[in-house]
């Protein structure tokens, strides 16, 4: 399975739950699969997507799931010691580690070589760290959502993208109707 | 009273409760006080742009964030004050150690320096300086003015503001 397969099918288990999505065709694929005002869509800043995401699990109480891939994990490595000493357990860090860049050409990532950030993230301190394939992660998101414990869910998956236009909405309504599902 | 504790004062006066920050020794004593708030919750990051992301989400999950930092960060987030903070229209009040300024004993220090207000200049960032300790009292209506527009808004504090490196 590629990403936009993957997130077709974990819609419906997102779509109760606050969500931060990667910056790209992550972002892209989730807004015209389920657009909804419980999706913040990051147009800029890769890499910021967890930590914006453990920020925000920090500051309220409902679950937040940030959705990542392994490249822009990877540029912000730094994010999962902080993750890691700051535990919210209404946070889930969902990696989808696809082994490549997807938004810039399918260039190779080093989590597609000898990197497993299941074991970086291990290393930093995560306690919770699941591993799973592509087509077992609605059941794993879900166990994660359910055990009400901060984890790193590290979905394994094929690389390859979808045509699908960009994003055009202002992100002061992007984040203004976030925020307003949030408070609710 | 401390210059520290007057300022982490005035975070709590203005509902600052989470804070973010990256060490600097100008900033210890600071820095120890955020960490010793009750009403604040102190999260240390690894990376300016990094706590950035982080007060960004904590501004949407409610709270009123600030970041602590060195002026050489902001040549770490140009990308993230212009495309996640300012493009999304978010607050944040970012005090800043100016290192590199007179009293300065490292001379690298001096090279991040000479850009920092023009690249703040360049990013419209309302930036304010503190180079004396009556500077401060300004802070209360800074952070008021931050959390009004919804603006990243830097606040450079020099070693003479913090009274020179000491022993350093």
């Amino acid at each position: 399975m590629i990403r936009s397969e993957i997130l077709r099918e974990i819609a419906p288990i997102l779509n109760p739950h606050l969500v931060v999505c990667n910056i790209g065709l992550p972002s892209q694929e989730l807004h015209m699969i389920d657009d909804n005002e419980r999706n913040f869509y990051m147009l800029g800043t890769m890499g910021l997507s967890s930590s914006i995401g453990l920020g925000l699990a920090l500051a309220q109480d409902k679950t937040v799931i940030s959705i990542d891939g392994d490249g822009s994990v990877l540029t912000n490595l730094g994010t999962l010691p902080t993750i890691a000493n700051n535990v919210a357990d209404n946070y889930i860090l969902m990696i989808i580690d696809n082994g490549s860049y997807g938004s810039t050409g399918d260039q190779p990532t080093y989590a597609g070589k000898k990197t497993k950030l299941e074991n970086v993230a291990a290393a930093c301190g995560c306690e919770n760290v699941v591993t799973c394939q592509d087509v077992d992660a609605g059941k794993a998101l879900q166990a994660a959502i359910d055990s009400k414990q901060m984890t790193i869910l590290v979905v394994k998956c094929d690389s390859g993208n979808i045509k699908l236009p960009v994003i055009t909405k202002d992100p002061v309504v992007i984040r203004d109707r976030f925020m307003t599902a949030v408070a609710s | 009273m401390s210059i520290s504790k007057k300022i982490v004062d005035d975070f709590v006066a203005n509902d600052i409760s989470f804070v973010t920050t990256v060490p600097c020794k100008q900033l210890a004593g600071v820095i120890d006080e955020v960490d010793a708030r009750d009403e604040i919750f102190h999260i240390p990051s690894n990376k300016e742009d990094e706590g950035m992301g982080l007060c960004a989400g904590a501004f949407m999950g409610g709270k009123r964030p600030a970041i602590i930092m060195q002026n050489t960060a902001i040549g770490v987030t140009i990308n993230t004050l212009a495309t996640l903070t300012q493009y999304y229209r978010m607050p944040l009040p970012m005090l800043i150690s100016y290192r590199g300024e007179l009293r300065e004993p490292v001379a690298c220090q001096v090279e991040m320096a000479v850009h920092t207000k023009a690249l703040l200049n360049q990013m419209n960032i309302p930036t304010y300086h503190f180079h004396k300790e009556s500077d401060a009292d300004e802070l209360d209506a800074i952070l008021k003015y931050t959390f009004m527009c919804n603006k990243p808004v830097a606040i450079l504090t020099d070693a003479s503001f913090w009274g020179g490196y000491g022993d350093q």
